[in-house]
């Protein structure tokens, strides 16, 4: 997720200038930041913490799931699982079909990936009684 | 946005207030349309695609039946129907995402409109031609142009690879 930064510290200019033949420079001393990188695994497991938490309320909700949307990455399935009990606790049933358009809008040209998403999500859809956008008839104009 | 919303104001300060929101639609919308409502200051109601839950609702103000259907929302998910999932979704929500990428058929009123002027512009040329330019000079009749054309063979004008060179001097003919 923190994509490494090559950033020309005071020592690594030293290193650039001083060239001499036969002077080969150390080829490891890069100046990365010393963040730790995020795993994919740890981004979704904080992801479904977020939504798992029992009294979530509207607000976080939103700021949430407009967050996640802002990522440029399609969440995972149990990151919308999460999400979808989360409006459950809600009672909030248009933000849970909503959730489903956004999450389509985002695969962008990737058709292949929405209907993935919607086959795994399919237990937990027929179980909370959520209806895709397909079938309320609002995937098309 | 400013701008389209400014020019709704516009619209109704002027002769068009009929035709614009009624106050009756204003009501049911949670999108305040009347001047002292456009707040920025205040949570508002957007469409956007990358945020997909947006701060309000887009109906605030709910009357009976909406109400119950917000009961009944509570209640397990299984029992709604369709119709009711939907009027649900559109309570909170405009425009689906679909009805948001939609474009519109402005360009053809641009094009069109582009095309009329242009049209406009070529008739004021014509008239111009006709009505204001005087007759061409003399050196440029077929006959003045044969003249000058003879000349510049005799002359060979540009012998190596230009005009002189086309003209076959044997056959006396173009080349």
């Amino acid at each position: 997720m923190f994509r490494p930064v090559v950033r020309l510290s005071t020592s690594g200019v030293r290193s650039l200038t001083r060239t001499r033949p036969c002077y080969s420079a150390p080829l490891a001393s890069r100046c990365y930041s010393h963040a730790k990188v995020e795993t994919d695994e740890e981004f979704d497991a904080r992801w479904v913490t977020y939504f798992s938490k029992p009294d979530i309320d509207a607000w976080e909700l939103k700021k949430g799931m407009n967050t996640l949307i802002g990522y440029d990455l399609v969440p995972e399935p149990k990151i919308l699982d999460s999400a979808l009990r989360a409006c459950r606790r809600l009672n909030d049933l248009a933000s849970a079909i909503r959730i489903l358009e956004a999450v389509k809008d985002k695969s962008g040209p990737h058709k292949d990936i929405y209907p993935y998403l919607i086959q795994e999500l399919q237990p937990t859809l027929i179980e909370l009684g959520i209806s895709t956008p397909e079938d309320l008839g609002m995937d098309i104009l | 946005m400013l701008t389209s919303r400014a020019l709704v104001r516009g619209l109704k300060s002027g002769f068009w207030r009929p035709l614009s929101s009624t106050s009756s639609v204003q009501a049911a919308h949670g999108k305040d349309m009347s001047p002292d409502v456009l707040d920025p200051s205040v949570p508002q109601y957007n469409n956007r695609l990358d945020t997909p839950l947006s701060d309000v609702p887009f109906v605030r103000n709910l009357n009976s039946e909406q109400r119950q259907l917000k009961e009944k929302e509570k209640g397990p998910w299984t029992k709604l129907t369709k119709e009711e999932k939907i009027a649900l979704y559109r309570l909170t929500h405009e425009l689906t995402y679909p009805e948001m990428r939609r474009g519109s058929s402005e360009w053809k009123t641009v094009l069109g409109g582009v095309f009329i002027f242009l049209g406009f512009s070529g008739m004021l040329v014509w008239w111009q031609r006709i009505y204001v330019f005087g007759e061409v000079p003399h050196t440029l009749s077929d006959e003045w142009v044969e003249k000058q054309t003879q000349r510049m063979i005799d002359m060979r004008i540009n012998p190596v690879g230009g005009f002189a060179y086309h003209w076959d001097y044997v056959k006396k003919q173009w080349k």
